[in-house]
Order: structure tokens, then sequence, then C-alpha cells
């Protein structure tokens, strides 16, 4: 107990020591022409004048947009190619064979959309090949969407014009300047630590015993870090962050919660320099953390329990459910990581999340259901933002006052596109869970019967749609039906909510601001905070709680 | 067009550049951990220090169940939810074995890890309290004296990180090779 309670206060600390520098490192790099700028530049230039752009003129929202969809699209079709014809391609080691259709459409789309839901083992699935020139790739790029997008909207809020900056610049930037020196810095650490990076494919020991191990490897530091750090999730192997290879130590292992939680967690602090109200950043900072606080103790909780069965079939319950976690984490540090990869929508897992506990499974699944708490990188601070709108919108009916944010006027125009984006996510999650639970095709793929089957199919659809990438992964998901459904929901999740953001954004940025009086509703207090925390919490209660009653409380009251 | 070029840069920047100019310095700065962290007996590879191995003999420190049998050109668990029957078999299964296997305990001393799948399915470690455990077992077919093998477990408990992070733990490769040395010592001995 206390020795998890002060794993955690230092993981705490470490974290603010990380976020706090580098959301002013951020504002610098996007919002400010200084020494950041000078320094990368000459790179930035080399970039522009290869690919032909030879200007960065700023952008509407909907050429913003159409950048973004542009180098998304190509991107993804250039990917499926490669794995389409990876066996005959250099760097196949483990002879991993063309990818067959309809798992490419699921792997491209889940990449791009910064998933990583993960319908191959990447032991046989890809080639090394595959690995650094699609998947690394990807975790950069997909990330770099994000950030750009959240950028865009911070900037729309903190200028007055007609556009919303450059999407190739914002995108660059995000890539050079963010991305880049914290992967080139993670990579080291981790290899120093034992995370290997090689081109080769496999190793063949002979065992104590005398048989022979073959052991799968590859450059698996340099995607392990952009893995984290882009809130991407993808493991380079089966079992993602829980292989000895990709996390091998503690330390690895807050290294890499550390990398995943620092951009979401410092886009609020760049947001607070950025629109010149560092106390709001700190309100919807700390209003995200208490939730998170929440969440973090409900599933250490019920982990530390462990599974009430053991106890009735005579087996000790000291030590809590060890099912599907490594002995040098623990359940601390397991129920830590499973808090921090489904609120920064990561989805790399360190323990296997349906082996969880019911309620602590429950936890997993309810922050990718809220989908705003930090959140992926850029996408996450964009749904905060979108839920502090809606938040001032309520505040507004309720006193009858026009409701404003940061001097912006929310009228009907920004409500309606926020309630779209809104109401996709549980519309995407919902549906086809119901569909997938209705049909052979869905049903065929459970493989943990009852109350928990319930919760397999929900968790891949609320995984897809939070664009998380984790998943409850007894189930037998690599089939048409399951590529094509996340496939679709995966798409929808992303795409059309940073669309409506965008529109948001360009419809912001025109607004004649109105000057703050002493009748304004303030949104840098902690008054605030609590209605933002009301807010998230009730929206998300509303619409989930009867699908979580269905699954993970219905498996608890079962096995009690 | 534009835009394609673009993409194509993209992919050669972060898909090739970035992996290569790491591997290159991972292999001049940490060439033991780059490759896997192996460990070599006169002169041949016989384990990595992070990955686990199957180990069924009785004179052996046992790892933790895995349903890949330490495979480790896969990985993973059966993904089993709390509430399986085939979890509760699996379990109950392995208690049996192991009640066999070091005869005087009761069912509910054995410890959690020893009768739980890993994540990965290769994890090297065991807490103290399992290796401790296996004493009596790797002492009756060594012919090596409990309090001998108990005080090697002993010195192979690595601690927390930092004192804080993680959880006490015992590498089962290290340890078994430290118990194959004392048995070839022992039978040099004899010889001579």
């Amino acid at each position: 107990m206390w020795n998890a309670f002060w794993q955690y206060i230092f993981i705490f600390l470490l974290l603010m020591v990380i976020a706090m520098p580098l959301g002013a490192y951020m504002y610098g790099a996007f919002f400010r022409k200084g020494a950041i700028d000078r320094f990368f530049s000459p790179v930035e230039r080399v970039i522009y004048k290869l690919s032909g752009l030879r200007s960065q003129e700023e952008m509407s929202w909907k050429s913003y947009g159409a950048a973004l969809l542009v180098v998304n699209v190509i991107l993804l079709g250039l990917s499926y190619g490669l794995l389409r014809v990876q066996h005959v391609l250099p760097l196949n080691g483990g002879k991993a064979e063309n990818m067959e259709p309809t798992l490419t459409f699921n792997t491209v789309i889940s990449f791009m959309t910064n998933t990583n839901l993960q319908h191959y083992s990447g032991e046989s699935g890809l080639s090394i090949l595959s690995q650094m020139a699609v998947i690394t790739m990807m975790m950069f790029t997909s990330a770099a969407t994000g950030l750009a997008v959240a950028i865009a909207l911070i900037r729309a809020l903190s200028q007055k014009g007609k556009t919303i900056g450059n999407f190739y610049q914002d995108f660059v930037r995000a890539n050079v300047r963010v991305l880049l020196p914290l992967s080139i810095v993670v990579t080291i650490l981790l290899v120093a630590f034992g995370v290997p990076q090689t081109f080769s494919a496999r190793m063949t020991v002979s065992t104590l015993e005398g048989g022979v191990q073959t052991l799968a490897l590859g450059p698996v530091a340099s995607l392990e870090a952009i893995k984290h750090l882009g809130t991407n999730g993808g493991g380079f192997f089966g079992a993602n962050s829980s292989h000895p290879f990709e996390n091998p130590h503690p330390l690895t292992n807050v290294i890499e919660m550390l990398s995943m939680w620092c951009i979401p967690a410092a886009l609020p602090f760049t947001y607070g320099y950025a629109v010149k109200k560092r106390k709001q950043g700190w309100v919807l900072f700390a209003t995200m953390f208490v939730l998170f606080i929440l969440m973090l103790g409900v599933v250490y909780k019920a982990e530390q329990a462990g599974n009430p069965l053991f106890g009735k079939w005579g087996l000790t319950t000291d030590g809590g459910n060890m099912e599907g976690k490594e002995v040098r984490f623990g359940i601390p540090l397991s129920s830590l990581f499973t808090a921090i990869t489904t609120s920064a929508t990561t989805g790399s897992v360190n323990n296997m999340h349906d082996s969880l506990t019911p309620i602590g499974g429950l936890v997993p699944l309810a922050l990718m259901m809220l989908n705003n708490v930090f959140g992926g990188d850029g996408v996450g601070f964009v749904n905060i933002l979108m839920y502090a709108m809606i938040a001032v919108f309520l505040s507004g009916l309720m006193v009858g006052r026009t409701p404003e944010f940061l001097g912006r006027k929310i009228e009907p125009k920004e409500m309606k596109l926020i309630v779209v984006a809104l109401l996709v996510h549980p519309l995407i999650i919902l549906a086809p869970s119901a569909f997938a639970l209705m049909t052979h095709m869905g049903t065929e793929a459970i493989s943990n019967p009852g109350f928990h089957g319930i919760s397999q199919v929900v968790y891949e659809f609320t995984s897809s749609a939070a664009n998380n990438g984790s998943g409850f992964e007894g189930l037998k998901d690599n089939t048409p039906f399951w590529n094509i459904s996340t496939g679709m929901v995966m798409l929808l999740g992303r795409y059309l909510s940073i669309i409506a953001m965008l529109a948001v954004a360009g419809s912001l940025v025109k607004k004649q601001p109105v000057p703050e009086t002493a009748g304004t509703f303030r949104t840098d207090t902690a008054t605030f905070g609590v209605i933002l925390f009301a807010t998230v919490f009730i929206i998300g209660a509303l619409t989930f709680f009867p699908v979580l009653i269905l699954g993970p409380v219905a498996e608890y009251l079962t096995i009690r | 067009m534009r835009a394609i070029r673009f993409a194509l840069l993209m992919i050669v920047l972060f898909g090739l550049g970035y992996p290569a100019a790491m591997t290159g310095l991972a292999q001049l700065i940490f060439p033991h951990q780059a490759n896997g962290s192996i460990i070599y007996e006169n002169g041949k590879p016989v384990a990595s220090e992070l990955i686990g191995q199957p180990f069924q003999r009785d004179g052996y420190f046992h790892g933790r169940p895995s349903s890949i049998q330490y495979d480790a050109s896969a990985s993973g668990s059966p993904n089993y939810g709390p509430s399986n029957k085939e979890l509760a078999e699996r379990m109950k299964k392995d208690a049996e074995q192991w009640l066999n296997k070091v005869p005087g305990k009761e069912k509910n001393e054995i410890p959690i890890d020893l009768i739980t799948n890993s994540g990965s399915g290769l994890d090297p470690h065991i807490s103290p309290a399992a290796a401790l455990f296996q004493v009596p077992m790797v002492a009756k077919a060594t012919g090596l004296s409990e309090q001998r093998l108990t005080r090697l477990v002993k010195e192979h408990i690595e601690g927390r990180a930092l004192g804080v992070f993680g959880e006490p733990r015992v590498n089962v490769v290290r340890l078994n090779m430290a118990v194959q040395k004392l048995v070839e010592e022992r039978s040099q001995r004899n010889e001579s």
C-alpha cells in the first residue's frame, strides 16, 4: 500500500517536472520566433525544399483540413502497398508473409489514426522493414497530425483573423521540434536498460535444459520511444510493453509511462501561454488530474484485492491478481500503466487488460469512453477544450447569459459542430457493439464466455473509437468482420471530430473578442473546474452506464 | 504532387533514417543491450538475461506458467478473464502439481505468481517468495543443501529500482545458472 503510494507520488512529481517546461517549450516551438526557431529552421527548410513546398502561407480551416486529409490519405495508400508486398522487400529475416487485404486495411488505418489496434502479432506478421517504414513512420506522422490540430485550435483562440495557420508547418514542427528530439533521448535511455535495437530479426540460444530457444529481435527501442511519445501504443511484439524486450525494467516502465503522458499533460500549459491565461491551463490540467486519480485508485484497489474466486478455490489471495501481469512491475506499476495508457489513449499495455478483475477492467473501459482525461497527443486536448465549451454553454443556459469562452461567443453554429463531435463517439461504440453481439460474426470471436464476453466486444469498439488501441486481447479479432468494422470505427472516431473541431476553430478565429467585464463568466477558477468535471462525468455516465452494467458490473456481481 | 513528395520524404526520414541512425548509435554505445542482452558460455549463446526459459526438471527453479512455453519467437498470454472456467482449471491443476513437487505445503501457501500466467509468457522473474518455496524441490533433486540454496536465492534477489520502483524479484535463468555451477563444482570435487 505505502510502496504503491510512494511510487505514484514520485511519478506524479516527475510528470510535473517534465510537463511544465515541455508546455513552455512547445509554446516557443509553435508560436514564437526565437532560439528554437533559429535552431530547427535549417532542417525544416530542407524538408520544405525537397517536397517542393515553397511558402508556408496561413490557411483557412478548410484548406488546413484538406491538407491534413491529403497527407494522411497518401500515407495510408503508400503503407497499404508496402504491407501487401513486404514478403519480397528487404529486411525480412523473420520471413513475414504479405499481409492479407482486410488485415492490411485495418492495420494502416489503425496506425494512421493514432489508434494502433493490432489484429496481427509483430513477431510473425511484419518484416523489420514494415516495422520501420510503416509502423514507426506512422507513429510520428499520426501524432504530428493530432498535435497540428490542437495547435490550430489554440491559435484560433489566441488570434483574430480568417486563418488558423499552415498545416505543413505545424506538422513538420511537431515532428522535428517535439517528437524527434524526445524520441532520440528516450531511445537511448531504453537501449541502456536492455531494449534491443538491431536489424537482425532472430537469435537462437541453446537453453540450460538443452533445448533451443529462438528470440525475436529488431529495431525495438526506436519504435518503443515514439510509440509512447506519440501516444500510439502499437507494440513491436504481440505482448506489447509486457514483453521483456519492450519493457525490461521497472525504470523503463517509468520512462514509457512518462513518455506517453508528458505531451498530453504539457498541452494545457502550452495553451495557457498562448492564450495568455496560464491559470486556465492549470484549471484544465487539474480537472483532468483529479479524474485520473479517482480512476487510478479504483483499478489499483481492485487489482490488489485480487480475483475473489482464487480464495474460493483454496488458493492464496495475497499478492493480488497477477494473471496477465509481470513480476517486475507487480500490481502498482501495472495498475498505473493501465490508467495512463487509457487516459492518454496510447493503448500500449504492460499487463493483459482482458485478465484484469471486473472492476479493474472497468477503469480502462471508462477512461476510453470519456476520451478526454488528458487524451492522445493533440486530439485529447482538443476534446478537453470541446468539453470546456460545452460546460460554458451549459452554465450560460443556467444563468441566462450568452456563453463566452476566452471572450468569444459560443453560438449555435459552434454548438452544433461540437455536439456532432460529442455524439459520434458513443454512436460508433454502441451501435457496432450491439450489431456484433447480435450476429455470429461478432459473437464467435468471444473467448471469455458470459458477461465478460460483452466487455470484450464493447472494449474493442471503445478502443477503436477512442483511437486507443489496447484490447481485451482474447477476442479473436483477425477476421474480415472485425478488421473492416473496427477499421471504419477508427476512421470515423478520428476524422469526424478532427474536421468538426477544425470548423469550430475556423469559426472562432473570425469572432470579435468581447471585452471581459464583471459580468463575464470566468473560466479560470476552481468553480469552472468543478463544472467541467461534472459535465464530463454526467455526459459520460448518462451515455455509458447501461453498457458498463451489462459487462464489467454484471461479471463482478457473479464472481463476488 | 507536392503532398506525395512530402509523404515519401516522411517515410524516408522517420521510417528509414531515424531507426537506422538509432540502430547505429545503439550498436556503438550499448552493443550488449542492443543485441538482446545475450549471455554467452564458452562462446556459445545460452540465454538472454531478459527472457525466461521453460524449466521442467526438478533440479532447476521453475518460472511462471506460460501458455506459449517460453517460445520467444512469439509472445502473449491466454487472456483468460477472471470468470473464465479454463482459468480455474489451469490454476487448480498447476496448484496440484506444485503440491506434489513440494510436499508438506498447503494449497494456499503457493505464491500467486507460480500459478498465474505472465502477460508476455516470457517473464524472466519470479518473486523471492516463489523462489524460496521451490528450495526443497531443487535441494532434493540436486543433493545441494536447503541452507545453501536458500542463501543462493537470497543472493539473487534484485531490489526495487532506486529503492522505490517495481517489485523485488529473482531472475530464474541467472539463479539456475548459479545452481548449475554449484552442482558442477561439487561433481568436480568428488572426482578429484
